[in-house]
C-alpha cells in the first residue's frame, strides 16, 4: 500500500516539477545569455492562463482534435508513474517495462501527428510528415539505447535495470559509454531541444513539433505543452538513474527517500546546465541533417551492442 | 597495486575507443577534422602500447608507443594537413556512398571481423582474446575508407589507418613485434607519407586534381 501510495507521489512530483524544470532551463540560459530571464513561476502562470482561456476550434476539426491533448497528457503522465525517480522498486514500473515506456511516447507521437492533420492546415501536414520521419529514425535508436543496457542489466524492467547498475560493480564498460552517448542524442531530438529543433521560436522552415500544435488553444494547448515539459523532466530522469543511480532510495525510509531526492535534484540540474551550455553554444542544424544526427545515434548505440559482444561476453 | 582484472577492463576500454575512432574517421564530412580522428587514433595507439607495457612489463614497448605518439600522432596528421593546403584541394572529404550507408557497412563489417575471428580467439591469452576480432574490424574498415573516398589524400589516410589497425592487433594480442621491426616499420610509413606526398603533387600536375576517377579515365 504504502509502495502505491509513493508510487503516486513520485509521479505527481514528476508531473507538477516539470513546468519547473522547463523554467530552470530558461533560467539557465538566460543567465547564460546575459538576459535576466523570467521567474521560475512564469511558466506556471502561463499555463494558468492557458487553462482558463477558451480554447477555439479550427473549422472542421473532428473529436480526434479535441481527443489528442487528453491522450497526450495522459500517455505522458503514465510515463512518468512508471519511471522510478527517488525509489526503484516502485510497483507500476515492476509491472511495464522500458518497451512500454518507448512505446507510450509512440502512441503520444501518433496522436499529435493524428491532431495536426486533422485540421487539414498545411502547417499541421508538415510538421506531422516530419515528425513521423524523424520518430522512425529516433525510436529504434532509443530503442537499442536501451538495450544495450538491459543487456548488462539482464532484463528490460526499469526497477531491475536501475537496481543493477547501482548495486553491481559492472567495472569500466565502454558499451554503457556508447548508450549513454545514442541516449544523450536522442533525448535531444526526442524533447526538440537545439541542436534538432528549436523549442522558443515559431520560424515556419525549421519547426517540427511547434507546427504540429499550431491550431492548438486555452486549455488544449496547455495541456500539450505541460505534457512536453514532462517529456524533458522524463527523459532527464530517466538519463540520471539509469546511468548514475547513486544515492537512490532501495528500501522505504524517511532518510534514504530524503537522500534520493536531494541527489536527484543536484543531477537533474547539473543535466540541465549542460544541457543550457549547450544550446546556448550550439546553433540549430539543418533539417536535411536531422537523419544523419539520428543515424549517428542508431550507430553509436550499435556500436555500443557491439562492443558489449565482442569485449564484454563471457570470459 | 592495479589488479590484472582493472587492467582487462582497460584495455577493452581502449579497443572499444579504437573502434570508435575508426568509424569518426568513417563519418567525417572535412579534411581537417578528418585528420584530426587520425591523429586522436595515433594518440590512442600509443597510450594503448604503453599500458601493454605498463600491464606486461616489456619495457621496449614504451620505446614504440613514443615513436607512435610522434609519429602517428602529430607528424604525419600535420604532414597531410600541409600538404591539404599547399595543394589548395577541396577541403571536403567527398564520400562515393553516403556517410550513413558506409557507417551502416562498418557496422557488418564489425559483425563479420567478429565471426571470423572467433575460431582464433580460443587459441590465444585470455587477457587479449576479443582484441583481435576489434583489430581486424578496424582494418577493414581502414580499407571501407580507402575504397568509398574520392581524393587521394582520404585514400592514404585510409591505408594509415589499416596499419594503426595492425599495429594495435599486434601490440594488444601478442604484446608487440621485435623493437627492431617496430621501429622499422615506424619510419617505413612515415617514409611512404613523404612519398605519398610527392605523388600527390605529381598526381595533381598531370590532372589537374586529386580525383582518383582521372586515374581510371586516361588510358
Amino acid at each position: 500500500m504504502t509502495l502505491w501510495l509513493l508510487n503516486i507521489l513520485q509521479a505527481s512530483l514528476l508531473i507538477g516539477l516539470a513546468p519547473l524544470t522547463v523554467a530552470a532551463l530558461r533560467k539557465m540560459k538566460a543567465i547564460l545569455q546575459n538576459r535576466r530571464g523570467p521567474g521560475l513561476l512564469q511558466v506556471y502562470r502561463d499555463l494558468a492562463k492557458l487553462f482558463c482561456k477558451e480554447p477555439i476550434l479550427p473549422q472542421g476539426a473532428s473529436w480526434i482534435f479535441r481527443l489528442t491533448p487528453y491522450v497526450v497528457f495522459a500517455a505522458t503522465a503514465l510515463a512518468c508513474a512508471i519511471v522510478p525517480v527517488v525509489l526503484t522498486k516502485t510497483p507500476l514500473s515492476a509491472a511495464a517495462d522500458v518497451i512500454t515506456l518507448v512505446g507510450l511516447f509512440a502512441l503520444a507521437r501518433f496522436f499529435t501527428a493524428l491532431g495536426a492533420m486533422d485540421t487539414g492546415t498545411a502547417f499541421g501536414g508538415m510538421g506531422a510528415s516530419r515528425e513521423m520521419t524523424f520518430a522512425a529514425l529516433a525510436e529504434p535508436a532509443m530503442l537499442m539505447g536501451v538495450f544495450v543496457l538491459s543487456m548488462a542489466a539482464e532484463s528490460t524492467n526499469l526497477s531491475t535495470m536501475i537496481h543493477t547498475m547501482h548495486m553491481s560493480h559492472l567495472g569500466l564498460r565502454p558499451s554503457l559509454a556508447f548508450a549513454l552517448t545514442a541516449l544523450l542524442l536522442v533525448a535531444i531530438a526526442e524533447t526538440g531541444r537545439i541542436p534538432v529543433d528549436n523549442p522558443s521560436t515559431h520560424l515556419e522552415l525549421t519547426m517540427i513539433h511547434e507546427a504540429m500544435i499550431l491550431e492548438y488553444s486555452g486549455r488544449y494547448l496547455a495541456l500539450i505543452e505541460w505534457a512536453n515539459q514532462m517529456k524533458l523532466l522524463l527523459f532527464a530522469t530517466l538519463l540520471i538513474n539509469l546511468f548514475s543511480p547513486w544515492g537512490i532510495a532501495e528500501e522505504i525510509s524517511g532518510s534514504a527517500l530524503l537522500i534520493a531526492l536531494g541527489t536527484w535534484a543536484v543531477k537533474l540540474l547539473l543535466l540541465l546546465g549542460m544541457l543550457a551550455l549547450l544550446e546556448t553554444s550550439m546553433a540549430k542544424m539543418r533539417i536535411f541533417r536531422l537523419p544523419e544526427y539520428l543515424g549517428l545515434a542508431f550507430l553509436v548505440a550499435i556500436l555500443g551492442m557491439l562492443t558489449h559482444y565482442i569485449l564484454e561476453g563471457p570470459t | 597495486m592495479i589488479s590484472s582484472e582493472f587492467l582487462r577492463q582497460l584495455s577493452s576500454l581502449a579497443a572499444a575507443l579504437f573502434l570508435l575512432t575508426a568509424f569518426s574517421l568513417l563519418a567525417q564530412r572535412h579534411m581537417r577534422a578528418f585528420l584530426g580522428w587520425f591523429a586522436v587514433q595515433g594518440i590512442l595507439l600509443a597510450a594503448t602500447s604503453a599500458l601493454v607495457a605498463f600491464s606486461t612489463g616489456i619495457y621496449e614497448l614504451y620505446v614504440s608507443a613514443f615513436l607512435a605518439l610522434i609519429l602517428k600522432g602529430f607528424l604525419m596528421p600535420w604532414l597531410l594537413w600541409r600538404i591539404v593546403i599547399q595543394l589548395g584541394v577541396n577541403r571536403e572529404v567527398e564520400p562515393l556512398i553516403n556517410i550513413f550507408p558506409t557507417m551502416l557497412i562498418a557496422a557488418t563489417l564489425v559483425l563479420f571481423a567478429y565471426y571470423v575471428s572467433l575460431p582464433i580467439q580460443k587459441t590465444t591469452l585470455v587477457m587479449t582474446r576479443n582484441i583481435i576480432a576489434i583489430g581486424l574490424a578496424c582494418v577493414l574498415i581502414g580499407m571501407l575508407i580507402m575504397i568509398t573516398r574520392r581524393k587521394a589524400i582520404t585514400q592514404v589516410v585510409g591505408y594509415l589507418a589499416m596499419e594503426n589497425a595492425l599495429f594495435f592487433t599486434a601490440t594488444a594480442a601478442t604484446h608487440g613485434m621485435p623493437l627492431v621491426v617496430e621501429i622499422g616499420i615506424a619510419f617505413d610509413v612515415l617514409i611512404a607519407a613523404l612519398i605519398f606526398g610527392l605523388f600527390f603533387f605529381q598526381i595533381r600536375e598531370t590532372f589537374d586534381s586529386l580525383d582518383l576517377r582521372h586515374l581510371e579515365d586516361k588510358s
